[in-house]
């Protein structure tokens, strides 16, 4: 198949533009990676993607397809042959749905607050939920791996790539706070996983340096308090 | 495993439930369906969903499936007559983008007018209601249903509005779908609620339409009182 028929609008800091690096590197499809300035978007993504206008955005065949897990579902099913992302059987593809799901609607809200907290109190009440919130997926894992290396069992599948992509943000999330969230002696299966996560062939090379995402994060924050302060005068 | 036991934990006026009963009716699939006092929750429910303590709740050969589009997808992969998710994958992906766009924009912004006074943050919910109804008619030019010239997935997900949304316009004195400037919304409200397993499991609308008063009530009370 040709290069550009499978083409990825992203972002390198985008963690849900890092599920689908994942997921193709995993299905080992030949792609073509065009990379967004967020601040000054592309008139090919505002096609692609006119309701959210956002990464990461897949284009097969000249067709569209948007939203991350969107994406990762429609990779595995268009890509049908082994290895499987999702497992065959309805209800295990149930469990790691329900876990993806609270991934993106309770766990990366939490995340994403921390950055948002204003004021010491506020800040260590969001970093609490986060780190609650990983205590939940600790369990999850502990059902789900079943003893194995992943939340798939012994190969990443739906589930890491739901979670992994965000490990470079939790990273980002401690220095900036000089916090722990990922406690090993609280979380020992999820700290084990998240180097094995991180070390995995389809991630290491896909996966953003996370000093690289610290200084981009800082810059970010930073501008934005900047302008805070200037719209509060 | 097709043939054990299918019980839901619902709520007679819960339109996430509601999709739920839609898809097991619609690939005439027999179930149980237990009411859930969702001011007084049971352990049944706490047992079947710790993480949210919600319905719906699907349990089906000893284990629990909670979320509402989790369960929908279960359904489709386990009972294989009558399919709600087409078969080609990229249409599959469009149903999901879809689902996803409802659930996370749709119901919010829709009972934001419900549950908001005659008022900025009413106008508010309003107009981006309004907004996301006028994104949702676009998808529906030329079609009957979501789904084509049949219901599918997406009729499914989206039933809800076509049935509560008169109610919501009627209690709170808005109006955010007309004929005219809606023909493909208005006309697939009234193509889905005809359709035989949608109507015969809609709430009785004197039933639905006082809960929905008192609901109403205790909402903007208790915001009053920022409860």
């Amino acid at each position: 198949m040709a290069t550009s028929d499978v083409k990825l609008l992203g972002a390198w800091p985008s963690p849900f533009a890092l599920r689908v690096h994942i997921a193709l590197n995993i299905k080992s499809i030949d792609y073509e990676c065009l990379e967004e300035n967020l601040l000054a978007k592309s008139q090919l993504l505002l096609q692609s993607n006119p309701v959210h206008k956002k990464v990461p955005v897949l284009i097969h065949h000249d067709k569209p397809i948007c939203e991350s897990l969107a994406i990762v579902q429609y990779i595995d099913e268009a890509w049908s042959s082994a290895p499987s992302i999702l497992p065959s059987d309805p209800y295990d593809r149930a469990v790691a749905r329900f876990w993806a799901a609270y991934i993106d609607d309770k766990w990366f809200p939490w995340l994403n607050g921390v950055a948002n907290a204003q004021g010491a109190e506020a800040k260590k009440a969001a970093l609490d939920q986060v780190r609650e919130g990983l205590v939940v997926l600790e369990e999850a894992f502990g059902k789900c791996s079943k003893g194995k290396d992943f939340f798939s069992g012994d190969r990443i599948g739906y589930v890491d790539i739901a979670l992994g992509c965000f490990l470079g943000w939790v990273y980002v999330a401690e220095k900036r706070n000089d916090v722990k969230l990922l406690v090993e002696d609280k979380m020992p299966g999820l700290a084990a996983w998240a180097n094995k996560f991180c070390e995995d062939g389809t991630v290491k090379d896909v996966m953003p340096d996370k000093d690289e995402l610290l200084e981009f994060a800082n810059m970010i924050l930073e501008a934005r308090a900047k302008l805070n302060a200037s719209s509060n005068n | 495993m097709a043939r054990e036991e299918v019980t839901l934990l619902g709520m007679w006026a819960s339109p996430l439930a509601l999709r739920i009963e839609w898809a097991l009716k619609c690939k005439g699939i027999w179930y149980k369906c237990i009411d859930e006092d969702l001011l007084n929750k049971s352990q049944r429910l706490l047992t079947h969903n710790p993480i949210h303590k919600k319905i719906p709740v699907l349990l089906h050969g000893g284990k629990s499936i909670p979320e509402s589009l989790v369960i929908l997808e279960y359904i489709d992969e386990t009972w294989k007559q009558n399919p709600l998710l087409p078969e080609d994958p990229y249409e599959r992906a469009m149903a999901r983008f879809w689902a996803k766009f409802v659930d996370e924009k749709c119901w919010t912004t829709i009972p934001g007018v419900f549950g908001n006074e005659r008022g900025d943050e009413q106008e508010k919910s309003k107009e981006k209601a309004i907004e996301e109804l006028r994104i949702l008619e676009k998808q529906l030019e030329g079609k009957k249903f979501f789904g084509g010239e049949s219901v599918g997935f997406l009729d499914i997900v989206c039933g809800w509005i076509a049935y509560w949304l008169p109610f919501i316009e009627d209690i709170t004195g808005l109006k955010l779908v007309d004929e005219t400037s809606f023909p493909a919304l208005s006309a697939w409200f009234k193509a889905y609620l005809s359709v035989p397993w949608v109507k015969e499991l809609l709430p009785p609308p004197d039933k639905l339409r006082a809960h929905l008063i008192t609901f109403r009530q205790k909402l903007l009370s208790s915001r009053l009182l920022n409860i």
